[in-house]
């Protein structure tokens, strides 16, 4: 399980996130979605260590994700864009990756591979591969060690339909073997298939936190993204001039 | 953990074209120097002078650059279990070593085929190449890290190459003209120990009798860093000079949000 609590973060100034507090459950799909720069990535980028929030904890079972590197180990990350060394292979990096974690848990990488249909390509240098590819690497230095976190950030840009697919069935078999499975995308019909939690985000602030069950009936709508642009119109008027003044035009 | 990514950051710069340039400029450039000029003396000065400022350019640009290609092997880096003290450790020597190789085969190779390899005046040009080498990459890595924008940070690399290579030069002789009048062997030592280009110059200067040709200016080089002091001092300078920026890196490097 995962536990945000107060988590703060600004940027030069602008602050991303506002106090955040989440409880990420085990065996739960929990989307994170929100508008351009609500601040998903940089909530996901904590969660993982690439990010040093000015304030907060973050723990994965009890253990600071921030203090102790070693809990990493039960962390697998998926990032937005996979640009890696131009002259390593993505066998290069199954095995570095391999080589950090392997005293530790057995992988999957192999039953990945071919999962991913990656094995013609695997040999190859990245600079060799296209985006799509390169994803798919991306997909399988984070579930090949079945990691008790999972945390996928766009995990589909760029894939094809077919890898799309496998990639869903991987992540309802983490949340079936009890992982705590956090992801964002754009594509919300994707994430309406996926997750049993919505979390939503606007300027680094949880506005909505619940079932996605519990989402629809709020908004009295059918699907997700309806669901969701009633939120954002309901952000948006609520941060309009007019609402903050409480004046009539 | 640091020699596992040590091993994966050095197969990805081996791999890279712009090693084997380097290797292959040194080979040609030795060769041909120990070709075409008579005298060990005369090969020394003419590789001194490529490798007082290629080794900081090419150290400085790449390095700096390869912060700022790698991001995202970085950021894998970090979402493993691994600290980031041993991710700096791995990138910072991954990238100077096989520079670093690269310089002392281009310049050992030939030198060792013309039986002059354990001459004095090459031990040390390759002593001050290697120090170069690892100031200049522990400098670029700074810069890397603390300069967010890449092309702005290639902007800091090469300046900073350029004020020690060029400006810091023209700051000492103006400094020894405008104060001509007064005793200055002692502050211009010390202005020596606070560029590494010119800290490097001397030591391999002083090993030939080429010092005697710097004038009063040699002799007083001559009579600091010729003695055991001199050479302690020189030593310690240019590891510190790779020790400070590779701290300072280090530390800005734990700060850093990617």
């Amino acid at each position: 399980m995962i536990v945000v609590n107060h988590l703060t973060k600004a940027f030069n100034k602008q602050t991303v996130l506002r106090d955040v507090n989440l409880t990420f459950a085990n065996a739960t799909v929990t989307a994170v979605i929100g508008p351009n720069g609500s601040g998903k990535t940089t909530l996901m980028k904590c969660i993982v260590g690439l990010v040093r929030p000015d304030k907060g904890t973050i723990t994965l079972d009890g253990i600071s994700t921030l203090a102790e590197p070693a809990v990493r180990s039960r962390i697998g990350y998926m990032s937005q864009v996979a640009r890696y060394p131009e002259n390593l292979s993505g066998k290069d990096l199954i095995n570095m990756v391999r080589g950090l974690r392997s005293h530790s848990h057995p992988d999957v990488a192999d039953e990945l591979i071919n999962d991913m249909q990656l094995s013609s390509n695997l040999a190859k240098p990245m600079s060799a591969l296209s985006g799509g590819t390169r994803q798919k690497v991306g997909a399988v230095l984070a579930l090949m060690f079945s990691p008790a976190a999972l945390l996928l950030d766009e995990p589909t840009a760029g894939l094809d339909p077919i890898v799309t697919e496998r990639l869903k069935d991987r992540i309802a078999h983490a949340r079936s073997e009890g992982a705590s499975v956090v992801i964002t995308s754009h594509v919300l019909a994707e994430i309406q298939e996926v997750a049993d939690r919505i979390v939503y985000l606007h300027e680094g602030i949880v506005v909505y936190d619940g079932t996605l069950t519990d989402l629809l009936d709020k908004t009295e709508q059918q699907s997700l993204s309806r669901a969701v642009i009633v939120l954002m119109r309901e952000q948006e008027s609520a941060s309009s001039p007019q609402h903050r003044s409480g004046g009539a035009p | 953990m640091t020699t596992t990514l040590l091993r994966y950051v050095v197969r990805d710069v081996l791999r890279s074209r712009w090693l084997a340039l380097y290797f292959v400029f040194f080979i040609v450039a030795t060769e041909g120097l120990l070709y075409f000029t008579a005298g060990e003396a005369k090969t020394v000065v003419g590789l001194m002078n490529i490798v007082l400022l290629l080794i900081p350019l090419a150290a400085a640009v790449f390095g700096t650059l390869h912060v700022h290609n790698n991001r995202d092997f970085v950021e894998l880096m970090l979402t493993q279990p691994v600290s980031r003290g041993s991710i700096y450790t791995a990138l910072y020597l991954g990238v100077s070593l096989p520079f670093l190789v690269a310089f002392l085969a281009g310049i050992g190779i030939p030198a060792a085929i013309h039986g002059i390899v354990f001459s004095p005046p090459i031990l040390a040009l390759l002593g001050a190449g290697t120090a170069l080498t690892m100031v200049f990459f522990a400098i670029a890595y700074y810069i890397g890290v603390r300069v967010q924008d890449k092309a702005a940070g290639m902007g800091v690399a090469f300046i900073v190459w350029l004020s020690f290579a060029v400006l810091y030069d023209g700051l000492i002789l103006a400094l020894t003209v405008a104060f001509a009048d007064y005793p200055l062997e002692a502050a211009t030592i010390v202005m020596v120990v606070f560029n590494p280009i010119d800290l490097a110059r001397i030591i391999v200067m002083l090993t030939f009798d080429y010092a005697a040709l710097m004038g009063y200016t040699g002799a007083v080089f001559q009579d600091f860093f010729g003695t055991g002091t001199g050479i302690i001092v020189s030593c310690c300078s240019l590891v510190a000079w790779t020790l400070v920026p590779v701290l300072m890196g280090y530390r800005a490097f734990s700060k850093k949000d990617w």
